[in-house]
């Protein structure tokens, strides 16, 4: 394993030493550069310290762990890989992400999952522990989104306006979801044993990363929501 | 319902003694306008559905038809005219917001025709283009603020990525979806042949057209259609769309019934699934946010591709420009008011952004008050009809040009302005694959490659005119204009005396 | 050598101008004040000289002031107030502002240009003098009393205006701290350039041609720190046909002069003699619009449009010969010899 002491080290140069080294590296005392790991496809990264905006974005593949909270838009674009954070993450993550798996142990902040797509054999999932910030999933339009709210004490799953544009994909919340309000073009259900078999894998990695309890997730409600179309505006316009 | 009669805009007019009956009208016209009547052996017109595009005009081959503006019409009323009152019946019907295409076509003042060019006489000799050497090669790029040396003194000549075109000009931003694969085939060819770039627009990179990548700029819209390792790396720039001119603050939307497979191959989506990119980037929010997207696709590119901000021409567009300057963009491009669309609601279209060319002169002085032109180059675009409105923008301040509209021209396009439905008989924006066969990529490459010939040359014999021998001495030089019929507000934001001044 | 050569060469050259402007620069010409800038300044009325003298004592140290010495002779009327002014920054301005002193007395030179109405800074180097008035060049040259100057190195010019009136101001040489240049021909890049060059500092007063490339040099040379090489390759750029066909090295040079200065490229006829502390540099455009001859004998080098005036000053020479289009002649005075 390749040590990078990232104090005092611009973005640019921690890039520099992880495209050299393209293999497992540790990187020690981050604290918020940038765009780690962009774009990269084969690197295995751990990070002591708070990355900072973009960690991962384009990312193709490999993985990266934060042990501590990582900032705003986590996984732009990714299109494969793996991100896992031990604590909360910021807003937009998973921005337009196709691929790959992100899975955080705390909470999100806004606007999760905005634009998420899937793609043929490609099925991006996100899995947040904590809440999620509103308009999770806007304009979702492929992927998995999970929600479990642990540790929330009361506070909502998910604050306002999930699934706005959602035109695609699924959304899970470990909730019944009474005081959650949703948009028209989406319907929500309780999750059924299909539903559940469908996220197992992803649920189970979630608790060995975090050392959780996979039945006590597993027991609890969740609800499922998907689109009713996958093109939600097509009576909108009329040609003039 | 009889109240929602409208007599059609356009009449189809058949001249019976040459007409053959051939039947190719019937062929040509995916619109449903002509059918044979098998009954009564006649062929029959529906003019209701004639977006006078000129296909059936254009191959009748005894010349039979023509198409004329309707006389019928509303009382004739200055404040509530036809088309006003038609878009009043069709929403009171549909309820529906209204789709248009194709640029602004309201009589908003044309700078660039109240711009004139001008020539040597005497004090200073016209360069005969034909045998003096004339030179339109353009570097896009960021140039550095100062001259580094070595030890031994020696110029480091490493300069940031930068784009190299022979003549300036690109084509602009038309993504596959919103055009058909012949059309961005015959760009992308044309592209390579004339030693500039075409855009893939924001629905990805078709993998036939890789091969192009060395005279490609692959784009970044909100949506993230297709964008990857791969597609990043393919280009030669990239192009963060933050705007469009025929839609300032409007995103973009490709109905799920264009995105069939090939389609939904590039983008990277399911077949069938509407493509939405709305008009914000959801993680760019602020000026600082942009920084940050302009980096991380330098960081995932490993800073080799010039990075290139498109925004619409809108009221505040010098302070844009200057934030994005110093956002560690390396290009700036700026799209016009009157600039084309695959689609945009009516009313965006022809109400909001500014003309390109006030924006242009806005966004050029700006950037030289600060100091920083230097930093980045400006692209404009929305519309450049000819060679004499890219002379007359490169003299304004441009270091090149879009051209959308007039390339789409030379493959076919008239103008009907209903790319919005699909069924464009030109073989352009559809996805129908017996109209897209329409449009040999062959013949669409050539006659864009003649088109951009034609302009370089006229180009040349314009700087011969004034003495200039090559384009950047070109740039910015706004003595080279004098407006005419302006007042002096226009002119002071435009830089340029009055005629006769 | 004295002013006097260089005036009996312009007389051949009489037909090359109008009238309506003349001047010359000399090098080495105030040797007892060589450490200080001399400030030459025309003045409209001795209420704008009172005023600019107040703005320059708050700024400089002036350790001489006088008016420069002029013969009266019926050629030259309506002279302007002709001053000059041997100055030093002062020191705790400069250190506050963290300039260097050539940097100071360039803003000074503009502020005065700009700001100061009725002044009008027409020289401004160490050890150097521009001298200019409206009328034939031969007759300034005995108006400013050259034959009593002497120098290393001289320039004139005799001007036919075009874009301007023919003023005291506009003749050549165009100076800014000690470059100097005199220029024939009209540049069909001048916006390009002026617009250009105004992004740092540079104020175009006058709407010349000379004015900019003046300050044009001024840029390339003394704040980006280009050779007069450099220069050269980028206001009359090589075309891109013949960078291609040097070797890679060359080719990556005068590529990034182009690319990274491509506003400074200067397009149209011209031939210019760039004049500084220590030599010459000669440059005609690249098409090789205006005419220009190269004459040597000895350690003397002497540049004109036309022969016949260099005859007039050495009709014995060595060498002549017209450079190429966008080739600089590069004329350095021997290490230490002013």
């Amino acid at each position: 394993m390749v040590k990078i002491e990232a104090e005092g080290k611009s973005y640019v140069a921690i890039n520099d030493e992880i495209h050299q080294h393209a293999g497992d590296i540790l990187i020690t005392d981050c604290c918020g550069q940038r765009f780690i790991g962009a774009g990269m496809g084969n690197c295995a990264i751990k990070i002591q310290g708070i990355p900072g905006n973009a960690l991962g974005a384009y990312l193709n593949g490999g993985e990266i762990e934060v042990f501590s909270n990582a900032q705003d838009s986590v996984g732009d674009t990714m299109n494969a890989g793996r991100i896992v954070v031990h604590g909360n993450i910021g807003d937009t993550a998973g921005y337009a992400m196709r691929g790959g798996e992100i899975y955080v142990r705390g909470n999100a902040g806004y606007r999760t999952g905005i634009h998420m797509k899937a793609y043929q054999n490609k099925l991006p999932v996100i899995v947040i522990g904590g809440t999620a910030g509103s308009f999770l999933g806007e304009y979702q339009a492929g992927g998995i989104i999970i929600v479990l709210g642990l540790n929330r004490d009361g506070k909502k799953i998910v604050s306002n306006y999930p699934c706005t544009g959602m035109h695609g994909g699924k959304l899970y919340l470990c909730s019944d979801c009474q005081d959650v309000l949703f948009p028209k073009q989406v319907t929500a259900h309780t999750a059924t044993a299909e539903d559940m078999q469908e996220i197992a894998p992803y649920l189970e990695k979630f608790s060995q990363y975090f050392g959780m309890d996979l039945q006590q997730i597993c027991s609890q409600t969740f609800t499922v929501v998907t689109p009713d179309s996958q093109n939600p505006y097509k009576q909108m316009y009329v040609t003039n | 319902m009889g109240q929602d009669y409208i007599y059609p805009e356009f009449e189809v007019v058949r001249r019976e003694d040459r007409c053959i009956r051939c039947g190719i009208c019937v062929k040509q016209c995916a619109n449903g306008v002509h059918a044979w009547d098998k009954e009564r052996k006649i062929l029959h017109i529906d003019e209701s559905k004639c977006v006078n595009c000129q296909r059936c005009v254009c191959f009748c081959p005894v010349h039979a038809l023509k198409i004329v503006k309707s006389e019928a019409g509303f009382r004739e009323n200055a404040n509530w005219d036809n088309q006003t009152m038609k878009e009043v019946y069709l929403q009171a019907k549909t309820g529906g917001v209204l789709l248009s295409s194709m640029g602004n076509p309201k009589p908003y003042p044309i700078y660039w025709d109240k711009l004139l060019i001008n020539a040597s006489q005497v004090t200073n000799p016209p360069i005969d283009p034909l045998r003096e050497p004339m030179e339109t090669r353009v570097f896009l790029g960021k140039k550095p603020a100062a001259v580094q040396r070595d030890a031994e003194g020696k110029i480091c000549c490493q300069l940031e990525p930068q784009l190299e075109l022979a003549m300036p000009v690109l084509f602009s931003a038309m993504s596959y979806g919103s055009i058909s694969y012949n059309a961005h085939a015959s760009l992308a060819q044309a592209a390579k042949e004339l030693g500039i770039y075409y855009n893939t627009g924001e629905g990805g990179l078709h993998e036939d057209f890789y091969a192009y990548g060395a005279n490609t700029i692959v784009q970044v819209a909100s949506g993230r259609f297709g964008v990857y390792e791969d597609y990043l790396n393919a280009g030669a720039a990239i192009e963060i769309k933050m705007g469009q001119g025929a839609k300032p603050g409007i995103g973009g939307h490709l109905p799920g019934t264009k995105v069939g497979a090939d389609i939904s191959k590039t983008r990277m989506i399911p077949e069938g699934s509407d493509a939405i990119s709305p008009a914000p980037h959801h993680d760019i929010y602020s000026i600082e946010d942009l920084r940050q997207l302009v980096y991380s696709l330098k960081e995932a590119t490993r800073y080799r591709k010039p990075v290139i901000v498109k925004v619409a021409a809108v009221h505040n567009i010098a302070a844009i420009a200057s934030g994005i300057a110093r956002s560690g963009a390396d290009i700036i491009a700026i799209d016009g008011f009157r600039g084309g669309t695959g689609a945009a609601p009516t009313r965006i279209r022809d109400n909001v952004g500014i003309p390109i060319e006030l924006a242009l002169a806005a966004v050029d002085q700006r950037l030289r008050d600060e100091g920083i032109r230097n930093q980045v180059s400006l692209i404009v675009g929305g519309s450049i009809r000819s060679s004499a409105d890219v002379v007359k923008a490169v003299a304004l301040g441009a270091d090149a040009c879009y051209v959308g509209t007039a390339a789409l021209l030379a493959l076919g396009c008239h103008l009907c302005r209903s790319c919005q439905t699909g069924k464009c008989n030109w073989g352009i924006a559809t996805q129908r694959q017996e109209l897209t066969e329409r449009l040999d990529p062959q013949e669409g490459y050539r006659r864009l490659v003649n088109l951009m010939t034609a302009w370089k040359h006229e180009i040349k014999e314009m700087l011969g005119g004034m003495g200039i021998n090559s384009i950047e001495a070109l740039r910015g030089n706004r003595l080279m204009l004098r407006g005419i019929g302006l007042n002096q507000k226009e002119l002071e934001i435009l830089g340029v005396y009055h005629a006769g001044e | 050598m004295t002013g006097e050569k260089i005036m009996q060469s312009m007389i051949p050259m009489h037909e090359r101008s109008n009238g309506l402007g003349g001047g010359f620069a000399g090098y080495g010409i105030y040797p007892e004040y060589r450490d200080f800038f001399a400030l030459h300044i025309f003045f409209n009325s001795e209420s704008s000289r009172t005023e600019c003298e107040t703005y320059l004592r708050t700024t400089l140290e002036i350790v001489r002031s006088e008016t420069i010495p002029t013969r009266t002779i019926p050629e030259i009327t309506d002279e302007p107030l002709i001053w000059r002014y041997f100055v030093t920054p002062l020191r705790s301005v400069l250190s506050s502002m963290q300039v260097d002193e050539r940097e100071f007395m360039s803003r000074v030179v503009m502020r005065i240009n700009t700001v100061y109405k009725g002044a009008y800074v027409f020289s401004s180097g160490k050890n150097m003098g521009v001298f200019k008035a409206v009328g034939y060049p031969e007759d300034v040259g005995r108006f400013y009393r050259l034959d009593e100057y002497e120098g290393y190195c001289w320039t004139a010019h005799g001007r036919y205006p075009t874009n301007t009136p023919g003023w005291w101001g506009g003749a050549h040489p165009f100076a800014l701290l000690d470059y100097t240049i005199v220029h024939n021909g009209e540049i069909s890049s001048y916006d390009a350039n002026r617009r250009y060059i105004e992004m740092f500092g540079y104020k175009c007063t006058l709407q010349t041609d000379t004015e900019v490339i003046t300050y044009i040099a001024d840029y390339l040379l003394r704040k980006q720190g280009l050779t007069l090489e450099e220069l050269a390759n980028v206001i009359a750029a090589p075309f891109w046909s013949t960078i291609s066909r040097r070797d890679a090295d060359e080719q990556q040079r005068l590529r990034y002069l182009r690319t990274v200065f491509s506003s400074l490229l200067v397009t149209g006829p011209f031939s210019i003699v760039l004049g500084f502390e220590g030599g010459l540099m000669a440059l005609n455009d690249r098409l090789k619009l205006r005419s220009m001859v190269v004459g040597e004998k000895e350690d003397m080098v002497y540049i004109a449009s036309e022969e016949s005036a260099i005859r007039v000053m050495e009709p014995e020479l060595e060498r002549i010969y017209a450079p190429a289009g966008g080739e600089p002649v590069i004329v350095k005075v021997k290490e230490g010899a002013y």
